[in-house]
């Protein structure tokens, strides 16, 4: 009947640039990640415009989570004898003092949410134990009885001729006098230099930052155009 | 060498001799898109793109002594109070008797707030040499450093306010340049009049302090 005959195709496709591209992708991927160390409390934080990174040594963070709890963690990934001996010095200057072998086991990071009544019980527990303990956060309501006033001077101390700073770490729906409260911690020590960590966010259009920051990327620009010709 | 000379003999195409089966090169590459594609997904969903900013708070050292405190000109300050659920009330300069002069503002409002004030007290600025002088020297802008010399935006969160009404405040300083401002507690009647002004009037639990 039919003068030609059709021809069968095999509906194969060739994969192979669909697989390079894919495994570009995930290559990308893979490297950019960079996985959150587990907390035991979770925190969100406002955002801001802006755009300093936030360090990641030789600093202190104190979190506020969303129930005005507050927590301390001691970032110190390179030379972790000056998160033990901030945990003895605290402690000691407090009066419940924690021996340096059970203060060794606290690891760059961790997050210390309890009062010093209960740091050595805590010290005590297995590392999977303690990162799924519930933290009830260290008391500073009371300016008179603010245990996070000991920490930061024993950072202070630990950390006298280094720069150390001071994160500020709050939830979005901590309310102020959790923060007022920290913040006269750290005047109490006398320190008036702190940094709050946010989660960036773009400037608003038409603003006198945002006309300053197009500014500068112009002079920038121009900068490099001259230097080009 | 010797075995490459004798392999054409095996090949020789006759009747009785079995084609070798040709095996395809080709290798079904679907269950491996599968699992890359999955992965790919995976990692995705963890990534944290932006990582956390910081961004810089100095506050005043707190002083007993009268004359070692900031002062301020009452013409250019702007007090805004940060009230329950996200509501800001502000006011300028001193507050009046009858408090006619205190408003009410929300997030969204407060920017063209700050932004006319701050235009306000600019365009009152008599031209001080020795002020711009000195900015120039120092390389800080003109702008911050003099005209705006006399504008002072007091921040004063309540009891109720949250840590993130006074990250945006900050942040509303920084998007509108503003070079002074300070967090400062209220005072009893302030905080008076933005219970009165929350409407909770009937509600309102007894003043603790």
């Amino acid at each position: 009947m039919s003068s030609r005959k059709v021809v069968k195709s095999v509906p194969v496709m060739d994969m192979t640039p669909f697989v390079d591209v894919t495994l570009l992708i995930l290559m990308f991927f893979i490297m950019a990640t960079k996985f959150k160390p587990p907390e035991p409390v979770p925190i969100k934080t406002p955002n801001s415009v802006s755009s300093q990174p936030m360090p990641d040594n030789n600093a202190v963070v104190i979190g506020i989570d969303k129930d005005d709890k507050v927590y301390f963690t001691i970032q110190s990934e390179k030379d972790p004898q000056k998160a033990w001996d901030i945990i003895v010095r605290a402690s000691e200057a407090r009066g419940m003092p924690v021996p340096m072998e059970l203060a060794k086991k606290y690891q760059s990071g961790d997050v210390i949410g309890f009062p010093f009544s209960q740091l050595q019980g805590y010290l005590k527990l297995p590392r999977d134990q303690a990162l799924k303990a519930p933290q009830p956060g260290i008391p500073v309501k009371d300016s008179a009885s603010s245990e996070l006033f000991y920490w930061i001077g024993a950072a202070k101390q630990v950390f006298a001729g280094e720069t150390l700073k001071y994160l500020i770490k709050g939830d979005n729906g901590s309310k102020y006098p959790a923060f007022a409260a920290v913040i006269d911690a750290l005047k109490r020590n006398d320190e008036q230099k702190y940094n709050l960590v946010t989660m960036p966010e773009s400037v608003p259009v038409g603003t006198d930052l945002y006309k300053e920051r197009l500014g500068s990327e112009r002079d920038v620009r121009s900068k490099k155009a001259a230097g080009s010709n | 060498m010797a075995s490459v000379e004798e392999s054409p003999v095996q090949g020789k195409k006759g009747p009785g001799v079995k084609k070798a089966k040709k095996l395809s090169t080709r290798i079904d590459m679907t269950p491996f898109v599968d699992v890359i594609l999955l992965l790919i997904i995976f990692f995705v969903f963890t990534t944290t793109m932006s990582s956390p900013t910081t961004m810089d708070l100095n506050m005043p050292k707190d002083t007993d002594k009268k004359d070692e405190e900031t002062k301020i000109k009452q013409s250019g300050a702007l007090n805004i109070l940060l009230g329950k659920d996200d509501a800001l009330f502000y006011y300028e300069g001193e507050l009046d008797a009858t408090a006619s002069n205190f408003k009410s503002a929300s997030f969204s409002e407060i920017r063209d707030v700050i932004i006319n004030k701050k235009k306000d007290v600019m365009s009152r600025y008599v031209t001080d040499p020795a002020c711009e002088a000195k900015a120039i020297a120092e390389k800080k802008s003109i702008d911050d450093a003099c005209r705006q010399k006399d504008f002072f935006v007091v921040i004063k969160p309540t009891d109720d306010a949250t840590y993130k009404n006074v990250v945006d405040i900050l942040d509303e300083m920084t998007i509108n340049k503003v070079a002074r401002y300070a967090l400062v507690k209220p005072f009893p009647t302030e905080l008076d009049l933005v219970k009165v002004s929350e409407g909770a009037g009937a509600t309102a639990p007894p003043a603790t302090n």
